[in-house]
């Protein structure tokens, strides 16, 4: 059976030129970067043209790129690392109901130290006002965390202007940006935020690789505590391996970012007129705002999405609903329900993310392979048949 | 889309995973499905060291996706937590606060694994599904009726369980080790080289640790803010002297001997709980014995109902020794009699009746 991967939001395969940067460095550049010698030496080399090639996709100074493990560290080092640092005596922090639970959870990590968060609610669009934000702030206000695309939606958030209201608060400004960069194009200096997430298994460099923008002047705490490595920021022995392909990823991302945003775009919106067409009672999450090129949400009435998931699975169509839970078993979309869909419709709804390797013809075999299932779940469900 | 998928029902234990394996065996389209029922999580007050009772528990996921994956066979785990708290777990508190003892087993076979498990196989484009209980299925060649026989092994057949289950149930559904021992499912998980042969049987209530539906339903209470106390009420003794008081009717059932709270000179036994004047009452264990009893929801194999009285031996409780009876229509239907030829020891509201001619089941019903 013929397999077609439509979950790159999930994670990506790792692309051809980043196998040919990767391979030959893990047997070639052993050497401990921190070390003094040539090995070292060679790894260290490699190490900053990984931190120039990762900052350059962010337009970012590359001493203000740190590397760590990928979204989750990242996004834990900014908000544990900049609200900690705070001097203030209260602190408070206002992030969205729509984030990644590498953010959400951190979060609630902080509230069980004493800090109080504001969890601001997006509307049906899938996407913050940033009036709501403002009306969060307070006087003790240390950091506003605000995703730049949400993984489930695709959904671009006003980070920009969000970012221009923190500053004017005297908070600091953190954004997930996993599932923007490398999918639009991504300028922190423009955006105005103080600290910015990237991974690299979300732009075809393997998994264990991510980064956290860090702009000059901000300060933090470590959240990991070791040696010397990554200005102070991040102990570990540096992963150059797994940086050096992060580079080569956004290295080949940077130069293929508007065709690849139009080609795939272009991929997105037939995919979608395509199920609409074939599938009554089905819309779009989301649909009208600002999204990333890549991704649909798509809500089929009276359809259980775990069970589409499936059936397209045995079809050989690799899509997704929900968040996995621990087990493997699919819990409702927090984000759908906090953009006011009741917890059916959430069930319903099911996430098609697509990548490099998707093509026309992958497409329309979804768009048959989604309109038999529905009209075969459809058929037990009495008020749709 | 591959034609005649079989969806197999996984826990993770030994039956379910041979299933699977039997069936891939046989070259069939097999897809393992394994049923999140529950929340391990939830009521962490109950969760102990040694707890026993480990419905889908993360261990057991494990095991059925080792399994899956040593028999190569696509596998998914598919949350059913609300479906079963609001047709399994609710109702169960209900029955124990109303007085009777009920069986979540029967419950959770007739509402999730025939039912909702039938319909999630409908969804992923399986014909039948395949479960690891130990009983057989036949099609009547006169009347074209699905009929329910014992498993071949006495110590573990499954029938009292099942006694609910519909035509169109049946007709769709494997149970492939009826015709095995539990030795016999051993040998074969070993001779499948399958990662779980070694695994002990589950026990008990598989969502209630260490068997304490007293303290469950008390978490459970704690957990949606309801208070216990409402519960409480006397001990009252046949003659209707009060002789205590207990701390609620939810730790009581019919022939319990442990737990009343009173000392008397001879052994005294649950006769019965009242639920509405929250009394539990006690006796001797002779005062426990009934030789007539009325079930309700009867579901019949052979037949679509009963027209005039059958003999059948009759089983009050999954351990019972099926006791010989008569049992007869009422004007209602779907309600039915029974009347023992020897009296019976502890017949419990909220336990089902099932009736055997043989190794046949003939049907089975609530008790009333």
């Amino acid at each position: 059976m013929d397999r077609f991967y439509f979950d790159h939001n999930a994670t990506t395969p790792v692309s051809a030129e980043v196998l040919e940067a990767l391979v030959p460095l893990l047997g070639e550049v052993y050497g401990n970067a921190s070390s003094i010698h040539h090995f070292g030496q060679v790894a260290k080399q490699r190490l900053e043209t990984a931190r120039r090639q990762t900052a350059a996709l962010i337009h970012a100074r590359p001493r203000e790129v740190v590397f760590v493990s990928g979204g989750t560290e990242a996004d834990n080092l900014a908000i544990l690392g900049a609200v900690r640092r705070s001097p203030k005596p209260r602190k408070h922090v206002v992030t969205t109901a729509i984030e990644h639970p590498a953010v959400l959870n951190t979060c609630g990590q902080l509230e069980r130290e004493g800090v109080e968060v504001t969890y601001v609610r997006a509307g049906s669009s899938g996407v913050v006002d940033p009036d709501e934000v403002r009306r969060a702030l307070r006087p003790d206000t240390v950091l506003v965390s605000v995703m730049h695309a949400n993984n489930e939606l695709g959904t671009i958030q006003p980070v920009g202007e969000i970012a221009r209201i923190a500053r004017d608060a005297g908070a600091l400004m953190h954004s997930d940006g996993v599932q923007a960069a490398g999918k639009t194009p991504v300028d922190v200096a423009a955006l105005g935020v103080d600290l910015y997430s990237m991974s690299g298994h979300k732009i075809y460099a393997p998994k264990g690789a991510g980064s956290l923008y860090i702009r000059k002047g901000t300060a933090i705490e470590p959240v990991l505590f070791g040696g010397h490595h990554e200005r102070d920021r991040r102990p570990g022995t540096e992963n150059v391996p797994g940086a050096a392909a992060f580079g080569a990823a956004a290295e080949w991302i940077l130069a293929h970012l508007s065709d690849e945003a139009v080609r795939i775009g272009a991929l997105r919106d037939r995919l979608e007129q395509g199920i609409l067409a074939r599938v009554p009672h089905a819309h779009v999450n989301g649909a009208g705002s600002p999204r990333t090129p890549n991704t649909t949400n798509i809500r089929f009435d009276g359809i259980e999405g775990e069970a589409m998931v499936i059936a397209l699975d045995l079809m050989g169509f690799a899509v997704s609903s929900g968040a996995a839970c621990s087990s493997g078993a699919v819990e409702p979309s927090h984000v759908l329900t906090a953009i006011g869909l009741s917890a059916m419709d959430a069930k319903s709804s099911l996430r098609f993310s697509l990548g490099r390797s998707n093509t026309e013809e992958q497409v329309d075999a979804l768009i048959g392979a989604v309109a038999a299932s529905a009209a075969r779940l459809r058929k037990l469900s009495p008020a749709y048949a | 889309m591959p034609e005649k998928i079989t969806a197999v029902a996984m826990s993770g234990g030994v039956d379910s995973s041979v299933v699977a394996g039997l069936l891939r065996r046989r070259g069939e389209n097999v897809v393992g499905l394994t049923m999140q029922l529950w929340n391990q999580r939830r009521l962490p007050e109950l969760a102990g060291e040694n707890a026993t009772g480990r419905c889908c528990s993360l261990d057991d996921v494990y095991d059925a996706r080792h399994v899956a994956e040593t028999l190569g066979i696509p596998y998914y785990v598919v949350n059913f937590e609300e479906r079963f708290e609001e047709q399994v777990v609710r109702p169960f508190i209900d029955d124990y606060l109303a007085g009777r003892t009920p069986i979540p087993c029967t419950l959770c076979n007739n509402h999730i694994k025939f039912d909702q498990f039938l319909e999630l196989a409908d969804s992923v484009g399986a014909e039948k599904i395949a479960t690891g209980h130990y009983a057989r299925v036949s099609q009547d060649e006169k009347s074209g009726r699905y009929l329910l026989w014992c498993g071949a092994d006495d110590a573990k057949d499954q029938t009292y369980f099942l006694f609910g289950l519909s035509q169109a149930q049946l007709a769709r559904t494997l149970f492939p080790l009826g015709g095995y021992t539990k030795d016999q499912v051993r040998g074969m998980a070993e001779e499948m080289s399958l990662p779980v042969a070694r695994k002990g049987d589950s026990q008990e209530i598989c969502f209630v640790p260490n068997g304490d539906y007293g303290a469950f339903i008390e978490a459970f209470f704690r957990e949606q803010g309801i208070p216990s106390r409402q519960t409480r009420g006397e001990v009252v003794g046949t003659d209707g002297r009060v002789l205590g008081e207990h701390a609620g009717v939810h730790h009581f059932t019919v022939g319990q001997r442990r737990g009343l709270g009173v000392a008397a000179g001879e052994p005294l036994y649950v006769i019965a709980t009242v639920p509405a004047t929250q009394r539990v009452i006690i006796g001797r264990s002779e005062e426990l014995f009934r030789d007539t009893l009325s079930a309700r929801e009867v579901n019949w194999f052979p037949w679509a109902s009963l027209s005039e009285p059958v003999r059948a031996r009759v089983k009050i409780r999954n351990k019972h020794a099926a006791a010989p009876a008569m049992v007869s229509p009422t004007g209602e239907p779907a309600r039915i009699e029974v009347r023992f030829d020897e009296p019976q020891r502890a017949v419990t509201p909220g336990q089902a009746a099932v009736f055997y001619d043989g190794d046949l089941v003939l049907g089975g019903g609530w008790i009333e």
